[in-house]
């Protein structure tokens, strides 16, 4: 189990809903690919409605991350190896 | 002193969760959570099924000092690790009330709803309930009702999705 605490995150969207961060992720980032709740990136298991977008701006993914208490954030970390795996559909 | 929050593994044999219900808990900072945790899991208990909390720590030992010998609860298991278990395979529940009071709750019913193969029960209550409900568009019952503090109507929101007594 992954640890966001772990991760050199930028925050891009803070306290939003499902439908925001949809929206934020397939309007600002070229390239998205869509995912479904509980797949893995970072080692952490996405939470969300599905579908959940994950964005791709150069060598970083920008993906929703949501705790029960403080809502969903929308993350920014660098990560070649996730892309590389969300590119090729595993 | 709190009583200890019972922590067991979350890997299962498939089999073994036959006869289990999960109870996914939301933010605890609405007092009726633990309540409405205690009344599912008695409800599952006379079903024959065994009761199973998971939520954030502070959730988790709020229903513990409501329930601090077991006798309703069954087992507590950490949130992030039931959803990986549950997402991986390892583990699934014959059925899944979700708590939800905010936003999130949505996106964690959504969630149980995708990764589970059992029947999922979406708990919506509080003054945002109508507006929290009408976000679910994925499969799964309702039980919606926009109270934090009239135990008979949230009983009978209760009852109306699972048929036990109000």
């Amino acid at each position: 189990m992954g640890c966001v605490e772990a991760l050199n995150y930028e925050v891009l969207l803070r306290n939003c809903s499902f439908r925001e961060y949809r929206d934020y992720i397939r309007k600002n980032c070229r390239e998205s690919h869509d995912v479904m709740p509980g797949y893995k990136i970072f080692d952490l298991a996405l939470i969300g409605v599905p579908p959940i977008p994950i964005g791709v701006d150069g060598d970083y993914v920008i993906f929703p991350y949501t705790k029960p208490c403080h809502g969903t954030f929308v993350l920014k970390v660098e990560g070649k190896e996730e892309i590389s795996r969300l590119r090729s559909g595993k | 002193m709190l009583p200890p929050v019972r922590y067991h593994t979350v890997i299962k044999n498939m089999s073994e969760s036959e006869g289990e219900g999960l109870i996914v808990l939301g933010c605890p900072e609405a007092p009726a959570q633990v309540s409405l945790a205690i009344h599912l899991a008695h409800g599952l208990r006379k079903e024959g099924k065994t009761p199973v909390i998971t939520g954030n720590p502070s959730a988790r030992a709020l229903v513990a000092m409501a329930d601090p010998e077991g006798r309703y609860v069954g087992e507590m298991i950490d949130l992030d690790r039931c959803i990986e278990a549950m997402a991986a395979k390892e583990r699934d529940f014959a059925v899944s009330f979700v708590l939800i009071h905010v936003e999130s709750g949505v996106s964690f019913a959504g969630t149980i709803s995708a990764i589970s193969g059992g029947s999922v029960v979406a708990v919506v209550f509080g003054k945002d309930a109508k507006d929290l409900s009408s976000l679910i568009d994925f499969p799964c019952k309702k039980a919606v009702v926009g109270t934090v503090h009239k135990a008979g109507l949230l009983k009978a929101a209760i009852a109306e999705v699972t048929g036990w007594d109000a």
